[in-house]
C-alpha cells in the first residue's frame, strides 16, 4: 500500500492554478524527487501533503490519512525541512529542539536521547548550548534537517533542501538524507530544481512544470525517453562559430533544439539516422572548422527540455522570464 | 486532544516568546525605557497642577496719591510683595507707563504686566472703586489665562482684606464679624477621598491600561505575522497541537510583556509622582487581564487578515491612535464632542481605563465597576468568537 497517495490534488490562488490536477503515488521507504524549475508548484504540493495549505481540489493521503479531514493524523507522522529555517536564532540548538520536540508529546527520557543523538548525527554536539543565530547557513541547515526528525517521522518532506548551500555542505546534506532512508526506512518526498540531486537521490522523479506533472519514472527510464535510436544530442566546437551556422542548424527539419554553451560551444538534439551527417554538411558548407564532436548520454536536464519543450532555469541569478509564476509560490505572498 | 494539552503546548509557545524576549537585550531595554519615557512626558509636560511661578511681570504704579492720606497703591503693593515672597509666583519689574508695559511684552521681557491707576488712592479715601489693569500677552493664551486667574485672586484677597479693614472702623461693627459682612460665604472643596489630586492621578490608570492592552493588541499581530514571514511559524503549523495553543501561548506572551510595563507604570506613579494606590492591587491587575481578555480577539483578526508584518503594524497603528485618545486616557471624555463621546462608548479602553480610575484613585470595589466589568467581559466573548473561527481559517489558506 502506498505511503502517500495524491488524487487530483489542485490549488489554485485566485485566477492562478499553482498545482492543477497531481496524481501520484509514493510507496514506503521511497524517494520521491519533484523536479522543475521555481513556480512550477513544487513547494505547493508539500505545503499541501504537509497540511500547512488546503487543497481547492483534489485529496491526498498521508499514510492512510486524509490531509484535510485527518490533518493531525498526518502530521504525527511528518517531518517537513522547509525552504526557510525553522529555527528561532535567539534560542540555542538544544533550546529549539527542545521546543519543537515538546509540541509532539514525546516522553522527556526518550526525548533528551534523541536530541543528543540528532545532534551528534550533524556533528553539532559542540555546539547545542549555542545560539542559532551564530551558525553558519551550512549548520543552520543542518539544524533545519534533525528538526523535521524529532518526532521520527514515517515521511519526511524536503522542500529545497540545499537551497543557498555550498557545494560541500549540499554533499553532507544529500549524504544525511540517504542515511535515513536507509537506516530508518523513511519515506521522503523532496523538491528541487537541480538535476543533479534529483539523480543523484531520488528512486523515482516526477517532472513537474506549470503545476502538472510531465513525466514520471526513475531516473535510467526518463533518460530513455530522450535517448532512443533516433535521438542524437550533439556537443560540437566550432573555432569559427556564427550565429548564423547556430540558426541554419536550428532550422534543420532533424533538429529539435540548440543551445549555444559558450562562443565555440554548442549543443544539438536531433532525431533520424542521418542527423549526424545533416549537421556536419551544414557546417562545413558554411566553411565552419569542426575541432571536436562529442555524442552526448542524456541529462536530465535534456530529459526536461525534451518533455516540457524548454530548459530547467536553475541559475539563481537568472529571472524567471514569466512573471505570473512568482505567485505559484507562497513565498510571493510575503514581501 | 484534550485541554490538558493545549494549556500544556501553549505554555511552550508562551516560554519560547519570553526566552526570545529576554535574549533580546535592546528589546528589553526599550521595554523598559518605553513607560518611562511616557511617564516622564505626561507627567511633566502637563501641569500637576495650576501653580505658575517666576513669571516676569511689569508693575506701574501711576498712583498719585490723595494729600497727606497714606498712599493705597503702596499699601497694595506691599501685601503683592508680601504674598509673592512666599509664592515665588513672579518676578516683578517696575516700569513707567502702559506703552511701556506693552513694548516689554512686544519684547519678550515680561508676560504681562499690572497697571495701578493714578487715581487709585483718591479713589479709595473718596468711598470708590480704585482700578487695577492686568495686561496680559495674547500670543500666549494660555500663560495670559493663568496669569490672569493668579492676579485676580491675588487681588480680591488684598481687597477682602482692605475691606474688612474698612467695615471694622464703621460704627456698630463688631470685629469678628467683619469678614461675614464683607463676604457673606466661603467656598470649599472636598474630594471624594480625601487626599491631594493631581493630574496624574487622572492620567496613571488610563495609562497602565492602555499600556497592556495595547501592547498585545500590537504585539500579537507582529509576532505571528513576523514568524509567518520568517517561516518558523511553519514549524509550529506542522505539528499536532491545537492552532488555538500557538495564539493562546502568544497572547500570554504579550500579556506577560504588558503586565511588567504596567508595573513599571503603577511603581514610577507611586515613587515619581507621589500617585497613592486606594483600591486593591489584585483588583487592578485582574482588570488589567480583563482587558487584554477584551483586545485578543481584534488581535487575532488583524493577524488573520494582515499577510504581513508590514501592513499589520499599519493597521494597528491605525486603529491606536484614534483609540489612544478616544477613550478619555489623557483627556476626559466629558470634553468631547458628542460624536466622538458616543464613539467612545464602543473602545474597550474607555471601560477599562474608567474602572482602573475607579479603582485606584476612589478606592472602588467590585460592585462599584459591575457595568465596566460587564461591558469588558462582554466585548472579550463577542471578539473571541469571531476570532477563533476567523485565525483557524486564515491558517490554512
Amino acid at each position: 500500500m502506498p505511503v502517500i497517495e495524491a488524487d487530483n490534488l489542485t490549488k489554485s490562488f485566485g485566477k492562478l492554478v499553482a498545482v492543477d490536477h497531481v496524481s501520484f503515488s509514493i510507496e514506503e521507504g521511497e524517494i520521491f524527487g519533484l523536479l522543475g524549475p521555481n513556480g512550477a508548484g513544487k513547494t505547493t504540493i508539500i505545503r499541501m501533503l504537509s497540511t500547512l495549505t488546503r487543497p481547492t481540489e483534489g485529496t491526498a493521503t498521508v499514510g492512510g490519512y486524509d490531509i484535510v479531514k485527518d490533518d493531525n493524523g498526518v502530521r504525527k507522522l511528518i517531518g517537513l525541512v522547509s525552504e526557510k529555517i525553522i529555527m528561532y536564532d535567539r534560542l540555542t540548538a538544544k533550546e529549539n529542539l527542545w521546543f519543537f520536540g515538546r509540541l509532539y508529546d514525546i516522553p522527556k527520557e526518550i526525548f533528551n536521547k534523541r536530541v543528543d543523538e540528532l545532534l551528534g548525527l550533524v556533528q553539532l554536539s559542540n555546539w547545542k548550548n549555542s545560539q542559532v543565530g551564530t551558525f553558519s547557513s551550512g549548520m543552520r541547515q543542518r539544524m533545519n534537517v534533525i528538526r523535521a526528525l524529532l518526532n521520527m517521522p514515517a515521511v519526511l518532506l524536503l522542500d529545497e533542501p540545499t537551497l543557498g548551500l555550498d557545494p560541500q555542505s549540499s554533499v553532507e546534506v544529500r549524504e544525511f538524507v540517504k542515511k535515513i532512508n536507509r537506516e530508518n526506512k523513511t519515506t521522503i518526498i523532496l523538491t528541487t530544481h537541480m538535476m543533479v540531486e534529483a539523480d543523484m537521490l531520488c528512486d523515482r522523479i516526477g517532472i513537474i512544470d506549470h503545476g502538472r506533472i510531465a513525466a514520471l519514472d526513475t531516473s535510467t527510464n526518463l533518460k530513455k525517453l530522450v535517448s532512443g535510436a533516433d535521438k542524437t544530442i550533439l556537443q560540437l566546437e566550432i573555432a569559427n562559430l556564427t550565429t548564423n551556422i547556430v540558426s541554419l542548424i536550428q532550422s534543420l527539419e532533424c533538429v529539435s533544439s540548440v543551445s549555444q554553451d559558450n562562443t565555440t560551444r554548442i549543443k544539438v538534439h536531433a532525431n533520424g539516422d542521418d542527423a549526424f551527417d545533416t549537421i556536419i554538411d551544414v557546417i562545413r558548407a558554411e566553411k565552419g572548422k569542426i575541432n571536436s564532436v562529442k555524442n552526448l548520454e542524456p541529462t536530465l536536464e535534456d530529459v526536461f527540455l525534451h518533455i516540457t519543450g524548454h530548459e530547467v532555469r536553475d541559475k539563481a541569478d537568472q529571472k524567471i522570464p514569466m512573471r505570473r509564476h512568482r505567485h505559484f509560490m507562497p513565498r510571493a505572498r510575503v514581501r | 486532544m484534550g485541554v490538558k494539552s493545549l494549556v500544556f503546548h501553549s505554555l511552550m509557545v508562551t516560554w519560547k516568546d519570553l526566552m526570545e524576549l529576554f535574549r533580546n537585550r535592546m528589546g528589553l531595554i526599550m521595554l523598559v525605557l518605553m513607560p518611562i519615557f511616557m511617564m516622564s512626558m505626561v507627567g511633566f509636560i502637563f501641569p500637576s497642577s495650576t501653580s505658575i511661578s517666576h513669571v516676569s511681570v511689569a508693575l506701574v504704579n501711576e498712583d498719585e496719591g490723595y494729600g497727606n492720606y497714606p498712599s493705597a497703591s503702596a499699601m497694595l503693593i506691599a501685601a503683592l510683595e508680601k504674598m509673592n515672597n512666599s509664592t515665588d509666583m513672579m518676578t516683578i519689574t517696575n516700569a513707567s507707563s502702559l506703552d511701556e508695559v506693552r513694548d516689554m511684552i512686544q519684547r519678550g521681557e515680561v508676560e504681562g504686566g499690572i497697571i495701578i491707576a493714578s487715581n487709585f488712592t483718591s479713589s479709595l479715601i473718596t468711598g470708590k472703586q480704585g482700578t487695577i489693569t492686568i495686561v496680559i500677552d495674547q500670543s500666549n493664551p494660555q500663560m495670559s489665562m493663568l496669569l490672569q486667574t493668579a492676579l485676580k485672586e491675588v487681588f480680591e484677597q488684598i481687597g477682602t482684606r482692605m475691606a474688612e479693614q474698612y467695615v471694622q472702623r464703621l460704627p456698630g461693627v463688631d470685629e469678628s464679624n467683619s469678614l461675614a459682612i464683607v463676604k457673606p460665604y466661603s467656598v470649599q472643596t472636598e474630594g471624594a477621598v480625601p487626599g491631594h489630586f493631581s493630574y496624574f492621578d487622572f492620567i496613571a490608570p488610563g495609562l497602565m491600561a492602555m499600556t497592556v492592552m495595547m501592547s498585545v493588541m500590537t504585539g500579537l499581530p507582529a509576532a505571528i505575522s513576523h514568524e509567518r514571514e520568517v517561516g518558523t511559524l511553519d514549524g509550529m503549523m506542522v505539528a499536532p497541537i491545537n492552532r488555538l495553543a500557538i495564539i493562546l501561548g502568544k497572547t500570554l506572551a504579550q500579556t506577560a510583556r504588558g503586565i511588567l510595563q504596567g508595573i513599571l507604570i503603577l511603581a514610577l506613579a507611586v515613587v515619581l509622582f507621589g500617585v497613592t494606590i486606594h483600591g486593591s492591587i489584585l483588583l487592578i491587575f485582574a482588570l488589567l487581564l480583563l482587558g487584554v481578555f477584551s483586545f485578543v480577539g481584534l488581535g487575532v483578526v488583524i493577524t488573520s487578515f494582515a499577510k504581513d508584518q508590514e501592513t499589520a503594524m499599519m493597521v494597528m497603528m491605525t486603529l491606536m491612535f484614534p483609540m489612544m485618545f478616544l477613550s478619555g486616557v489623557f483627556f476626559p471624555i466629558q470634553q468631547m464632542p458628542w460624536y466622538m463621546q458616543d464613539i467612545s462608548k464602543f473602545l474597550p479602553l474607555t471601560y477599562a481605563a474608567t474602572a482602573l480610575r475607579k479603582v485606584m484613585v476612589l478606592g472602588a470595589g467590585v460592585p462599584m465597576i459591575i457595568t465596566e466589568l460587564a461591558v469588558l467581559i462582554g466585548f472579550g466573548v463577542v471578539m473571541t468568537t469571531i476570532a477563533v473561527p476567523v485565525f483557524k481559517r486564515a491558517m490554512t489558506r
